[in-house]
């Protein structure tokens, strides 16, 4: 990369992509761009350019509220010993089960 | 056929000359993109520049592929690595050396918008049906070309003392080689004739307003469209530019005419 440039860094931008319509947006990773109109497109030569999507959202890292590696015990392990929260005591009927 | 002055006499050779014409533009305009890889001004930057390289070398390809399909020979290869420079058909402006980063941008929005208008008017006027499958094709990624060129030229121009410094002196160095873009010469109008071409003066109006619009929003000075313009490339006169990247773009090709890749 040249030397010469200006710019001290760019601000980073995450990236989600829509692989088809009606899915959910997906995280692809994230790219420095000056604004949002320069980090869609940078997203797009990035992360789209084999058909990977049909939309692109680019959202600024800073205003994403991310839980904390500590976090991970008082949020996630209560959920091990709940069996009862899965859904999983009930027999699908086969006619449910061949649609999906 | 030499270039220096033939006028296609045919349908078919009038739609090769246009072919040939719109894809030299493109194949060298892409090669000079190409120089970026691994020098863009940012990682992202140096990726956008090469897949506008792609997709432009892409369209040359697929236009040299239908020439060579009318003129019977056996690829595309033979125009890209077999022409010398008398014989290309490109405009002066594309085969000028990359410069900065705002010459690029420059040089990629005035033509870029020039293929915006021109596409439109082919895909409107050509019957050709592969021609105009091709067309149709190539003007998806011509509008993201003129999209990211133009988004660029605002910001340079808007940006840093500097960055509106280099972009005017980009556009002021490039605007003598605007010119061609809107020369028509004999074998021009037999191709408008033959319906596989179309009079470019007429999108000039709409090209100048677009050109202008954008550099009045980037604070910039519109360069004067009186002033002495470059002619004379579509004929093979070219600058002394055009040699010298042919001398890099072919040399493998033509040392080793029988290399494959493996």
């Amino acid at each position: 990369m040249s030397n010469n440039s200006t710019n001290t860094e760019w601000p980073l931008w995450e990236v989600f992509y829509q692989p088809k319509d009606g899915k959910p947006f997906e995280h692809a990773g994230n790219v420095h761009a000056p604004d949002a109109e320069m980090a869609l497109q940078n997203a797009r030569d990035t992360y789209a350019r084999r058909n990977e999507g049909i939309s692109i959202w680019v959202v600024p890292s800073d205003q994403i509220t991310a839980s904390s590696p500590e976090d991970r015990g008082p949020f996630f392990d209560p959920a091990n010993d709940k069996p009862y929260r899965h859904p999983q005591f009930y027999s699908v009927p086969r006619a449910v089960k061949k649609r999906k | 056929m030499s270039t220096f002055d033939t006028i296609p006499q045919t349908k078919q050779e009038a739609l090769v000359e246009t072919l040939l014409r719109l894809a030299d533009d493109r194949l060298i305009h892409g090669h000079r993109l190409s120089e970026w890889a691994g020098h863009g001004p940012e990682l992202e930057e140096d990726l956008a520049l090469a897949n506008v390289a792609l997709d432009m070398i892409g369209h040359a390809a697929s236009l040299y592929s239908y020439a060579a399909e009318l003129e019977g020979k056996e690829d595309e290869d033979h125009y890209a690595y077999f022409r010398d420079d008398i014989d290309f058909k490109n405009i002066a402006m594309v085969e000028l050396p990359k410069g900065d980063f705002g010459f690029t941008i420059a040089r990629q929005f005035l033509f870029s918008a020039f293929s915006y208008f021109l596409y439109q008017k082919l895909i409107d006027t050509v019957e050709d049906e592969q021609f105009n499958g091709m067309l149709q094709k190539h003007f998806k990624e011509i509008k993201y070309h003129l999209r990211h060129s133009r988004e660029w030229v605002l910001r340079l121009g808007d940006g840093t003392e500097e960055s509106h410094r280099r972009i005017q002196d980009a556009f002021d160095e490039i605007w003598m080689y605007t010119g061609e873009l809107f020369d028509l010469d004999d074998a021009d109008r037999e191709a408008i004739k033959q319906n596989v071409f179309v009079d470019v003066t007429e999108f000039k109006g709409e090209w100048k307003e677009l050109v202008n619009s954008t550099l009045e929003e980037a604070t910039l000075t519109v360069p004067d469209y009186d002033q002495y313009m470059f002619s004379g490339s579509r004929q093979g006169r070219h600058t002394e530019h055009l040699g010298h990247l042919l001398a890099q773009m072919q040399f493998l090709r033509r040392s080793y005419p029988d290399a494959e890749w493996k």
